[in-house]
Protein backbone atom coordinates (compact mmCIF):
# COMPACT_ATOMS: atom_id res chain seq x y z
CA UNK A 1 0.00 0.00 0.00
CA UNK A 2 0.76 3.38 -0.62
CA UNK A 3 2.21 5.88 1.94
CA UNK A 4 -0.69 8.68 0.60
CA UNK A 5 -3.23 5.90 0.85
CA UNK A 6 -2.55 4.57 3.72
CA UNK A 7 -2.71 7.99 5.62
CA UNK A 8 -5.97 8.39 3.41
CA UNK A 9 -7.09 5.54 5.30
CA UNK A 10 -5.63 5.91 8.92
CA UNK A 11 -6.99 9.46 8.91
CA UNK A 12 -10.49 8.31 7.84
CA UNK A 13 -10.28 5.11 10.92
CA UNK A 14 -8.78 7.78 13.35
CA UNK A 15 -11.68 10.61 12.88
CA UNK A 16 -14.25 8.19 13.08
CA UNK A 17 -12.71 6.29 15.73
CA UNK A 18 -12.79 9.94 17.92
CA UNK A 19 -16.47 10.17 17.53
CA UNK A 20 -16.82 6.17 18.72
CA UNK A 21 -14.67 7.12 21.85
CA UNK A 22 -16.94 10.25 22.40
CA UNK A 23 -20.16 8.07 22.16
CA UNK A 24 -18.75 5.53 24.70
CA UNK A 25 -17.13 8.21 26.97
CA UNK A 26 -20.60 9.53 26.70
CA UNK A 27 -21.91 5.97 27.54
CA UNK A 28 -19.24 5.95 30.44
CA UNK A 29 -19.87 9.26 31.98
CA UNK A 30 -24.06 8.27 32.94
CA UNK A 31 -22.43 4.29 33.41
CA UNK A 32 -20.34 4.99 35.96
CA UNK A 33 -23.17 7.53 38.07
CA UNK A 34 -25.57 5.75 37.68
CA UNK A 35 -25.00 1.96 36.63
CA UNK A 36 -26.85 1.92 33.44
CA UNK A 37 -26.34 2.30 29.80
CA UNK A 38 -28.21 5.25 28.05
CA UNK A 39 -28.77 3.32 24.64
CA UNK A 40 -30.35 6.44 24.07
CA UNK A 41 -26.93 8.32 23.36
CA UNK A 42 -26.35 7.84 19.56
CA UNK A 43 -29.55 10.34 19.40
CA UNK A 44 -27.87 12.75 21.55
CA UNK A 45 -25.42 13.28 18.28
CA UNK A 46 -28.36 13.55 15.68
CA UNK A 47 -29.35 15.96 17.77
CA UNK A 48 -26.74 18.14 17.42
CA UNK A 49 -26.16 17.97 14.32
CA UNK A 50 -29.98 18.56 13.41
CA UNK A 51 -30.79 21.34 16.00
CA UNK A 52 -27.47 23.05 14.62
CA UNK A 53 -28.61 22.90 10.80
CA UNK A 54 -31.95 24.66 11.74
CA UNK A 55 -30.54 26.78 13.59
CA UNK A 56 -27.97 28.06 10.84
CA UNK A 57 -30.78 29.66 8.59
CA UNK A 58 -30.76 31.62 11.87
CA UNK A 59 -27.63 32.63 13.15
CA UNK A 60 -23.77 31.82 12.63
CA UNK A 61 -22.38 28.43 12.71
CA UNK A 62 -20.42 28.74 16.08
CA UNK A 63 -23.74 30.55 17.94
CA UNK A 64 -26.24 27.55 15.71
CA UNK A 65 -23.38 24.88 17.58
CA UNK A 66 -23.43 26.49 20.81
CA UNK A 67 -26.87 26.75 21.48
CA UNK A 68 -27.68 23.43 19.66
CA UNK A 69 -25.46 21.56 22.54
CA UNK A 70 -27.75 23.70 25.02
CA UNK A 71 -30.41 22.59 24.13
CA UNK A 72 -29.59 18.98 23.60
CA UNK A 73 -28.46 19.12 27.00
CA UNK A 74 -31.33 20.41 28.31
CA UNK A 75 -33.11 17.30 26.42
CA UNK A 76 -30.99 14.88 28.43
CA UNK A 77 -31.35 16.71 31.68
CA UNK A 78 -35.42 16.54 30.50
CA UNK A 79 -35.23 12.61 30.15
CA UNK A 80 -33.58 12.01 33.39
CA UNK A 81 -36.30 13.86 35.36
CA UNK A 82 -39.01 12.49 33.63
CA UNK A 83 -38.25 8.33 33.20
CA UNK A 84 -35.21 7.76 35.40
CA UNK A 85 -34.72 10.36 38.49
CA UNK A 86 -38.35 8.77 40.11
CA UNK A 87 -37.55 5.18 39.83
CA UNK A 88 -36.08 3.53 42.82
CA UNK A 89 -33.53 0.65 42.50
CA UNK A 90 -34.11 -0.14 38.89
CA UNK A 91 -33.47 -3.47 37.53
CA UNK A 92 -30.73 -3.67 34.78
CA UNK A 93 -32.97 -4.77 32.26
CA UNK A 94 -35.92 -2.69 33.28
CA UNK A 95 -33.68 0.56 32.78
CA UNK A 96 -32.33 -0.89 29.12
CA UNK A 97 -35.96 -0.99 27.97
CA UNK A 98 -36.54 1.88 29.04
CA UNK A 99 -33.27 3.76 27.26
CA UNK A 100 -34.18 2.28 24.16
CA UNK A 101 -37.36 3.73 24.16
CA UNK A 102 -36.34 6.76 24.62
CA UNK A 103 -33.86 6.18 21.68
CA UNK A 104 -37.12 5.33 19.51
CA UNK A 105 -39.01 8.20 20.67
CA UNK A 106 -36.66 10.72 19.89
CA UNK A 107 -36.35 8.96 16.53
CA UNK A 108 -39.49 9.43 15.82
CA UNK A 109 -39.60 12.67 16.72
CA UNK A 110 -36.87 13.99 14.92
CA UNK A 111 -38.51 12.04 11.71
CA UNK A 112 -41.76 14.30 12.63
CA UNK A 113 -39.54 17.56 12.78
CA UNK A 114 -36.89 17.09 10.28
CA UNK A 115 -38.41 14.52 7.82
CA UNK A 116 -36.12 11.77 6.22
CA UNK A 117 -34.00 13.81 3.55
CA UNK A 118 -30.23 13.56 4.70
CA UNK A 119 -28.68 16.86 6.03
CA UNK A 120 -25.41 18.05 6.92
CA UNK A 121 -23.53 21.58 8.05
CA UNK A 122 -21.29 23.00 5.73
CA UNK A 123 -17.59 22.62 6.14
CA UNK A 124 -16.74 24.78 8.28
CA UNK A 125 -13.29 25.88 6.10
CA UNK A 126 -13.82 25.99 2.59
CA UNK A 127 -15.95 23.49 0.86
CA UNK A 128 -15.99 19.38 0.40
CA UNK A 129 -12.97 20.16 -2.07
CA UNK A 130 -11.36 22.21 -0.38
CA UNK A 131 -7.69 20.33 1.45
CA UNK A 132 -4.56 20.51 3.22
CA UNK A 133 -1.69 18.08 2.51
CA UNK A 134 0.27 16.26 5.17
CA UNK A 135 2.99 14.15 4.27
CA UNK A 136 1.66 14.13 0.74
CA UNK A 137 -1.67 13.32 1.19
CA UNK A 138 -4.96 15.57 0.54
CA UNK A 139 -7.10 15.86 3.90
CA UNK A 140 -10.01 17.90 4.47
CA UNK A 141 -9.70 20.36 7.05
CA UNK A 142 -13.17 18.94 8.05
CA UNK A 143 -11.38 16.38 9.54
CA UNK A 144 -8.39 18.14 11.60
CA UNK A 145 -11.67 20.31 13.20
CA UNK A 146 -13.05 16.57 13.84
CA UNK A 147 -9.94 15.20 15.74
CA UNK A 148 -9.24 18.28 17.24
CA UNK A 149 -12.45 19.18 18.45
CA UNK A 150 -13.00 15.75 19.97
CA UNK A 151 -9.55 15.42 21.30
CA UNK A 152 -10.15 18.95 23.26
CA UNK A 153 -13.44 17.49 24.55
CA UNK A 154 -11.68 14.67 25.98
CA UNK A 155 -9.01 16.25 27.34
CA UNK A 156 -11.25 18.96 29.24
CA UNK A 157 -13.29 15.71 30.67
CA UNK A 158 -10.20 14.04 32.28
CA UNK A 159 -8.95 17.52 33.51
CA UNK A 160 -12.66 17.95 34.41
CA UNK A 161 -13.16 15.05 36.19
CA UNK A 162 -9.93 15.24 38.26
CA UNK A 163 -9.54 18.98 39.29
CA UNK A 164 -13.23 20.11 39.52
CA UNK A 165 -15.05 20.17 42.71
CA UNK A 166 -18.49 18.66 40.35
CA UNK A 167 -16.03 16.59 38.47
CA UNK A 168 -14.82 14.84 42.09
CA UNK A 169 -18.13 14.59 43.14
CA UNK A 170 -19.45 13.17 39.69
CA UNK A 171 -16.57 10.48 40.96
CA UNK A 172 -17.51 10.04 44.19
CA UNK A 173 -20.93 9.08 43.13
CA UNK A 174 -19.26 6.28 41.16
CA UNK A 175 -17.32 4.81 43.45
CA UNK A 176 -20.36 4.20 46.13
CA UNK A 177 -23.27 6.26 46.03
CA UNK A 178 -24.56 5.89 49.76
CA UNK A 179 -21.02 6.78 50.99
CA UNK A 180 -21.61 10.15 48.50
CA UNK A 181 -25.51 10.42 49.79
CA UNK A 182 -23.56 10.51 53.67
CA UNK A 183 -20.91 12.93 52.48
CA UNK A 184 -24.24 15.37 51.65
CA UNK A 185 -24.10 15.29 47.84
CA UNK A 186 -27.43 15.10 45.92
CA UNK A 187 -26.84 11.71 43.83
CA UNK A 188 -29.67 12.15 41.84
CA UNK A 189 -28.44 16.35 40.72
CA UNK A 190 -25.59 14.32 40.19
CA UNK A 191 -27.45 11.74 38.02
CA UNK A 192 -29.09 14.85 36.12
CA UNK A 193 -25.66 16.33 35.77
CA UNK A 194 -24.01 13.21 34.12
CA UNK A 195 -27.11 12.90 31.90
CA UNK A 196 -26.64 16.80 30.61
CA UNK A 197 -22.98 16.22 30.49
CA UNK A 198 -23.22 13.32 27.73
CA UNK A 199 -25.84 14.96 26.05
CA UNK A 200 -23.88 17.61 25.64
CA UNK A 201 -20.50 16.16 24.38
CA UNK A 202 -22.63 14.30 21.62
CA UNK A 203 -24.26 16.97 20.44
CA UNK A 204 -20.72 18.69 20.03
CA UNK A 205 -19.35 15.54 18.00
CA UNK A 206 -22.59 15.44 16.58
CA UNK A 207 -22.77 18.69 14.80
CA UNK A 208 -18.37 19.20 13.93
CA UNK A 209 -18.77 15.42 12.06
CA UNK A 210 -22.39 16.76 10.22
CA UNK A 211 -20.19 18.04 7.25
CA UNK A 212 -18.77 14.97 6.98
CA UNK A 213 -20.81 12.34 7.58
CA UNK A 214 -23.92 13.91 7.42
CA UNK A 215 -27.29 13.92 9.38
CA UNK A 216 -30.50 11.95 9.29
CA UNK A 217 -33.13 11.34 11.73
CA UNK A 218 -31.79 7.67 12.55
CA UNK A 219 -28.23 8.08 12.48
CA UNK A 220 -27.60 7.75 16.30
CA UNK A 221 -28.58 4.09 15.89
CA UNK A 222 -25.67 3.13 14.28
CA UNK A 223 -23.27 5.64 16.23
CA UNK A 224 -24.67 3.94 19.48
CA UNK A 225 -23.70 0.13 17.99
CA UNK A 226 -20.64 1.25 17.25
CA UNK A 227 -19.90 3.63 20.96
CA UNK A 228 -21.05 0.39 22.88
CA UNK A 229 -18.69 -1.58 21.06
CA UNK A 230 -16.02 0.74 21.84
CA UNK A 231 -17.16 1.10 25.65
CA UNK A 232 -17.27 -2.21 26.06
CA UNK A 233 -13.97 -2.89 24.43
CA UNK A 234 -12.66 -0.81 26.47
CA UNK A 235 -13.74 -1.87 29.39
CA UNK A 236 -17.28 0.08 30.65
CA UNK A 237 -16.74 2.57 32.45
CA UNK A 238 -13.10 3.12 31.93
CA UNK A 239 -12.94 6.32 29.64
CA UNK A 240 -8.94 6.32 28.34
CA UNK A 241 -9.44 2.89 27.64
CA UNK A 242 -12.39 4.13 25.17
CA UNK A 243 -10.23 6.66 23.69
CA UNK A 244 -7.58 3.87 22.59
CA UNK A 245 -10.50 1.22 22.03
CA UNK A 246 -12.56 3.88 19.71
CA UNK A 247 -9.39 4.84 17.98
CA UNK A 248 -8.85 0.76 17.42
CA UNK A 249 -12.36 0.20 15.87
CA UNK A 250 -12.35 3.16 13.98
CA UNK A 251 -8.77 2.45 12.24
CA UNK A 252 -9.73 -1.19 11.97
CA UNK A 253 -12.68 -0.41 9.91
CA UNK A 254 -10.85 2.27 7.52
CA UNK A 255 -8.53 -0.51 6.27
CA UNK A 256 -10.86 -3.13 6.39
CA UNK A 257 -12.26 -1.20 3.72
CA UNK A 258 -8.77 -2.11 1.99
CA UNK A 259 -9.42 -5.92 2.15
CA UNK A 260 -13.18 -6.26 2.54
CA UNK A 261 -16.12 -5.09 0.31
CA UNK A 262 -17.25 -1.53 1.72
CA UNK A 263 -20.73 -3.25 3.04
CA UNK A 264 -18.76 -5.44 5.86
CA UNK A 265 -17.70 -2.04 6.63
CA UNK A 266 -20.34 -2.21 9.82
CA UNK A 267 -20.08 -6.47 10.16
CA UNK A 268 -16.52 -5.85 11.05
CA UNK A 269 -17.37 -3.51 14.21
CA UNK A 270 -20.39 -6.02 15.40
CA UNK A 271 -18.13 -8.90 14.94
CA UNK A 272 -15.40 -7.45 17.21
CA UNK A 273 -18.37 -6.51 19.84
CA UNK A 274 -19.26 -10.43 19.27
CA UNK A 275 -15.36 -11.63 19.89
CA UNK A 276 -14.91 -8.82 22.80
CA UNK A 277 -18.21 -10.20 24.52
CA UNK A 278 -17.45 -13.85 24.26
CA UNK A 279 -13.79 -13.68 24.98
CA UNK A 280 -13.02 -10.30 27.22
CA UNK A 281 -16.16 -9.09 28.43
CA UNK A 282 -14.63 -7.06 30.87
CA UNK A 283 -12.76 -5.05 28.06
CA UNK A 284 -9.57 -4.88 27.08
CA UNK A 285 -8.25 -2.47 29.09
CA UNK A 286 -11.18 -3.73 31.98
CA UNK A 287 -9.65 -5.27 34.90
CA UNK A 288 -11.88 -8.72 35.17
CA UNK A 289 -11.94 -8.65 38.94
CA UNK A 290 -13.78 -5.28 38.86
CA UNK A 291 -16.31 -6.17 36.43
CA UNK A 292 -16.90 -9.15 38.21
CA UNK A 293 -18.01 -6.98 41.35
CA UNK A 294 -20.44 -4.79 38.89
CA UNK A 295 -23.95 -5.97 38.02
CA UNK A 296 -23.97 -5.18 34.57
CA UNK B 1 -29.78 16.87 70.07
CA UNK B 2 -31.44 13.83 69.11
CA UNK B 3 -34.77 12.48 70.65
CA UNK B 4 -36.50 9.55 68.93
CA UNK B 5 -40.51 8.68 70.24
CA UNK B 6 -41.73 5.57 69.66
CA UNK B 7 -40.14 4.73 66.42
CA UNK B 8 -41.08 2.15 64.22
CA UNK B 9 -38.88 1.49 60.45
CA UNK B 10 -38.00 -1.36 58.39
CA UNK B 11 -37.95 -2.62 54.90
CA UNK B 12 -41.00 -2.98 53.19
CA UNK B 13 -43.09 -5.17 55.31
CA UNK B 14 -40.25 -6.27 57.69
CA UNK B 15 -40.57 -4.33 60.64
CA UNK B 16 -37.22 -4.51 62.11
CA UNK B 17 -37.55 -1.92 64.74
CA UNK B 18 -40.79 -1.79 67.21
CA UNK B 19 -41.50 1.34 69.04
CA UNK B 20 -37.96 2.83 69.72
CA UNK B 21 -37.64 5.64 71.94
CA UNK B 22 -33.90 7.08 72.47
CA UNK B 23 -32.54 10.55 73.22
CA UNK B 24 -28.42 11.89 72.65
CA UNK B 25 -27.74 15.10 74.55
CA UNK B 26 -24.89 17.48 73.57
CA UNK B 27 -21.32 16.57 74.61
CA UNK B 28 -22.04 12.94 75.59
CA UNK B 29 -21.03 9.43 73.84
CA UNK B 30 -24.00 6.99 73.72
CA UNK B 31 -23.23 3.38 73.10
CA UNK B 32 -25.94 0.93 71.29
CA UNK B 33 -25.29 -2.59 71.53
CA UNK B 34 -26.77 -5.64 70.52
CA UNK B 35 -25.84 -8.52 68.44
CA UNK B 36 -26.16 -8.82 64.90
CA UNK B 37 -29.75 -9.01 63.42
CA UNK B 38 -31.13 -6.92 66.27
CA UNK B 39 -31.68 -3.47 64.24
CA UNK B 40 -28.63 -1.58 65.14
CA UNK B 41 -27.73 0.06 61.82
CA UNK B 42 -31.27 0.10 60.78
CA UNK B 43 -31.77 2.61 63.75
CA UNK B 44 -28.30 4.91 62.39
CA UNK B 45 -30.10 4.10 58.37
CA UNK B 46 -33.43 5.67 59.95
CA UNK B 47 -31.82 8.50 61.58
CA UNK B 48 -29.97 9.49 58.57
CA UNK B 49 -33.12 9.24 56.43
CA UNK B 50 -31.66 6.11 54.26
CA UNK B 51 -34.32 4.12 55.64
CA UNK B 52 -38.05 5.92 55.72
CA UNK B 53 -39.51 4.96 59.76
CA UNK B 54 -43.02 4.26 59.14
CA UNK B 55 -44.11 5.54 62.40
CA UNK B 56 -42.53 7.56 65.31
CA UNK B 57 -40.74 10.53 65.69
CA UNK B 58 -36.97 11.50 64.58
CA UNK B 59 -36.02 14.98 65.99
CA UNK B 60 -32.66 16.13 65.90
CA UNK B 61 -31.97 19.31 66.80
CA UNK B 62 -35.62 20.27 67.36
CA UNK B 63 -36.35 19.84 63.64
CA UNK B 64 -38.51 16.78 62.34
CA UNK B 65 -36.10 14.82 59.91
CA UNK B 66 -38.42 12.22 58.96
CA UNK B 67 -39.26 13.78 55.32
CA UNK B 68 -36.37 15.59 54.44
CA UNK B 69 -33.93 13.38 52.02
CA UNK B 70 -30.79 11.93 53.46
CA UNK B 71 -27.87 14.50 52.15
CA UNK B 72 -30.45 17.22 53.91
CA UNK B 73 -30.08 15.30 57.19
CA UNK B 74 -26.79 15.41 56.72
CA UNK B 75 -26.36 18.71 56.16
CA UNK B 76 -28.73 20.15 59.46
CA UNK B 77 -25.48 18.23 61.09
CA UNK B 78 -25.89 14.36 61.52
CA UNK B 79 -23.08 12.77 60.44
CA UNK B 80 -23.27 8.99 59.74
CA UNK B 81 -19.37 6.67 59.46
CA UNK B 82 -21.21 3.92 58.00
CA UNK B 83 -20.44 -0.21 58.64
CA UNK B 84 -17.62 -1.33 56.69
CA UNK B 85 -16.15 2.27 56.11
CA UNK B 86 -17.45 2.67 52.66
CA UNK B 87 -14.65 4.97 51.46
CA UNK B 88 -14.40 5.99 48.13
CA UNK B 89 -12.18 3.48 47.04
CA UNK B 90 -11.07 4.66 43.48
CA UNK B 91 -10.03 8.49 44.77
CA UNK B 92 -7.70 9.88 47.34
CA UNK B 93 -7.20 9.90 50.93
CA UNK B 94 -7.82 13.85 50.58
CA UNK B 95 -10.35 13.98 48.01
CA UNK B 96 -11.76 11.44 50.36
CA UNK B 97 -11.97 14.14 53.10
CA UNK B 98 -12.48 17.09 50.95
CA UNK B 99 -16.00 15.17 49.80
CA UNK B 100 -16.61 14.53 53.50
CA UNK B 101 -16.48 18.26 53.93
CA UNK B 102 -19.01 18.86 51.03
CA UNK B 103 -21.58 20.53 53.44
CA UNK B 104 -19.26 22.51 55.49
CA UNK B 105 -17.77 23.91 51.84
CA UNK B 106 -20.98 24.83 50.32
CA UNK B 107 -21.98 26.59 54.25
CA UNK B 108 -18.51 28.05 54.96
CA UNK B 109 -16.08 28.07 52.01
CA UNK B 110 -13.12 26.49 50.59
CA UNK B 111 -10.81 28.05 53.45
CA UNK B 112 -12.84 25.92 55.88
CA UNK B 113 -12.14 22.68 54.33
CA UNK B 114 -8.45 23.42 54.41
CA UNK B 115 -8.47 24.27 58.12
CA UNK B 116 -11.19 21.13 58.90
CA UNK B 117 -8.06 19.13 56.66
CA UNK B 118 -5.47 20.32 59.02
CA UNK B 119 -7.44 18.89 61.74
CA UNK B 120 -8.47 15.87 60.44
CA UNK B 121 -4.41 14.94 59.91
CA UNK B 122 -3.62 15.51 63.57
CA UNK B 123 -6.61 13.56 64.67
CA UNK B 124 -4.88 10.60 62.09
CA UNK B 125 -1.54 11.05 61.64
CA UNK B 126 -1.42 8.22 59.50
CA UNK B 127 -3.73 9.91 56.88
CA UNK B 128 -1.41 12.40 56.44
CA UNK B 129 1.22 10.58 55.36
CA UNK B 130 -0.88 8.20 52.97
CA UNK B 131 -2.97 11.78 51.24
CA UNK B 132 -2.42 11.17 47.91
CA UNK B 133 -2.53 7.42 48.07
CA UNK B 134 -6.07 5.51 46.82
CA UNK B 135 -8.17 4.87 49.11
CA UNK B 136 -8.90 1.38 48.44
CA UNK B 137 -5.39 0.65 49.09
CA UNK B 138 -5.45 1.37 52.50
CA UNK B 139 -5.95 -1.62 55.12
CA UNK B 140 -8.90 -1.42 57.11
CA UNK B 141 -7.75 0.41 59.97
CA UNK B 142 -6.84 3.36 58.01
CA UNK B 143 -10.18 2.71 56.13
CA UNK B 144 -11.56 3.43 59.06
CA UNK B 145 -10.01 5.97 59.98
CA UNK B 146 -10.29 7.51 56.66
CA UNK B 147 -14.04 6.97 57.02
CA UNK B 148 -14.00 8.68 60.61
CA UNK B 149 -12.52 11.81 59.27
CA UNK B 150 -14.58 12.02 56.39
CA UNK B 151 -17.41 12.22 58.65
CA UNK B 152 -15.70 14.61 61.20
CA UNK B 153 -14.98 16.91 58.27
CA UNK B 154 -18.39 18.29 58.14
CA UNK B 155 -17.87 19.58 61.29
CA UNK B 156 -21.37 17.82 62.46
CA UNK B 157 -23.06 18.20 65.80
CA UNK B 158 -23.86 14.89 66.04
CA UNK B 159 -21.44 11.74 64.73
CA UNK B 160 -22.87 8.24 64.20
CA UNK B 161 -20.54 5.24 63.72
CA UNK B 162 -21.92 1.82 62.75
CA UNK B 163 -19.50 -0.76 63.89
CA UNK B 164 -16.25 1.16 63.87
CA UNK B 165 -14.57 -2.22 65.58
CA UNK B 166 -15.57 -4.66 63.08
CA UNK B 167 -12.49 -6.73 61.49
CA UNK B 168 -9.63 -4.17 63.06
CA UNK B 169 -6.72 -5.67 65.49
CA UNK B 170 -7.50 -5.31 69.02
CA UNK B 171 -4.57 -2.48 68.89
CA UNK B 172 -6.51 -0.69 66.65
CA UNK B 173 -9.25 -0.77 68.03
CA UNK B 174 -7.74 0.55 70.92
CA UNK B 175 -6.86 3.77 69.18
CA UNK B 176 -10.28 4.19 67.53
CA UNK B 177 -11.56 4.29 70.24
CA UNK B 178 -8.97 6.80 71.48
CA UNK B 179 -9.57 8.93 69.31
CA UNK B 180 -13.80 8.66 69.99
CA UNK B 181 -12.67 9.59 73.52
CA UNK B 182 -11.13 12.50 71.94
CA UNK B 183 -13.73 13.28 69.71
CA UNK B 184 -15.90 13.56 73.32
CA UNK B 185 -13.20 16.12 74.84
CA UNK B 186 -13.65 18.52 71.80
CA UNK B 187 -17.09 19.36 72.30
CA UNK B 188 -18.61 16.69 69.83
CA UNK B 189 -21.21 14.06 70.44
CA UNK B 190 -20.81 10.38 69.55
CA UNK B 191 -23.83 7.66 69.42
CA UNK B 192 -21.86 4.45 68.80
CA UNK B 193 -23.26 1.72 68.02
CA UNK B 194 -21.07 -1.60 68.76
CA UNK B 195 -21.28 -5.17 68.84
CA UNK B 196 -17.79 -4.82 71.02
CA UNK B 197 -19.77 -4.32 74.12
CA UNK B 198 -17.30 -3.77 76.89
CA UNK B 199 -15.18 -1.16 74.75
CA UNK B 200 -17.99 1.07 73.92
CA UNK B 201 -19.66 0.94 77.11
CA UNK B 202 -16.22 1.41 78.75
CA UNK B 203 -15.67 5.22 76.94
CA UNK B 204 -19.86 6.05 76.97
CA UNK B 205 -21.98 7.88 79.14
CA UNK B 206 -24.63 5.99 78.73
CA UNK B 207 -25.92 3.00 76.90
CA UNK B 208 -29.03 1.34 75.15
CA UNK B 209 -29.07 -2.49 74.86
CA UNK B 210 -31.05 -3.23 71.58
CA UNK B 211 -32.49 -6.75 71.07
CA UNK B 212 -34.45 -8.02 68.24
CA UNK B 213 -36.05 -4.56 67.58
CA UNK B 214 -36.41 -3.59 70.74
CA UNK B 215 -34.81 -1.14 73.41
CA UNK B 216 -34.69 -3.80 76.59
CA UNK B 217 -31.93 -2.30 78.67
CA UNK B 218 -31.41 1.49 78.94
CA UNK B 219 -29.14 3.50 81.71
CA UNK B 220 -26.05 4.97 82.23
CA UNK B 221 -22.57 3.07 81.05
CA UNK B 222 -21.34 1.76 84.49
CA UNK B 223 -24.46 0.30 85.39
CA UNK B 224 -24.80 -1.35 82.37
CA UNK B 225 -21.61 -2.86 82.61
CA UNK B 226 -22.28 -4.08 86.23
CA UNK B 227 -25.62 -5.78 84.71
CA UNK B 228 -26.07 -9.11 84.97
CA UNK B 229 -27.90 -10.17 81.95
CA UNK B 230 -25.85 -7.99 79.84
CA UNK B 231 -23.12 -9.02 81.21
CA UNK B 232 -24.00 -12.62 80.12
CA UNK B 233 -25.61 -12.15 77.36
CA UNK B 234 -22.89 -9.52 75.58
CA UNK B 235 -19.61 -9.11 77.77
CA UNK B 236 -19.55 -13.36 77.42
CA UNK B 237 -19.07 -13.51 81.70
CA UNK B 238 -20.51 -17.10 82.48
CA UNK B 239 -22.51 -16.62 85.85
CA UNK B 240 -20.15 -15.43 88.58
CA UNK B 241 -21.36 -15.54 92.23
Amino acid sequence: MELSLFLQYLFAGITYGIIYAIVAIGFNIIYNTTGIINFAQGEFLMLGGMISISLLHFMPLPAAITVAVVITMLVGALIEIVFIRWIENPSVLRMIVITIGISIIIREAALHIWGESVRALPYFIGSAVTSVSILGTKISPQVLIVIGVCSVVVVFLSFFFKFTSIGREMRACAANRRAATLCGINVKNMVTFSFMLSAGIGALAGAVMSPITYSQYDNGTGLAIKGFTVAIMGGLGNSPGAVAAGLMLGIIEAFSISVLPLAFQDAVAIAILLIILFIRPHGLFGSSEAARLKEF
Amino acid sequence: MLKIRNLDSGYGKLRVLKNISLHVDGGEIVAMIGANGAGKTTLLHTITGLVKPTEGQVEFHGRDCRRLPAQKIVASGCSLVPEGRQVFATLSVEENLILGGYVLQRQKGKGAILKELNHQYELFPVLRERRSQLAGTLSGGEQQMLAMGRALMSRPRLVMMDEPSTGLAPLIVRDIFRVIVRLREEGNTVLLVEQNARAALAIADRGYVLETGKIILQGPAEDLLANRDVQRAYLGREKIE
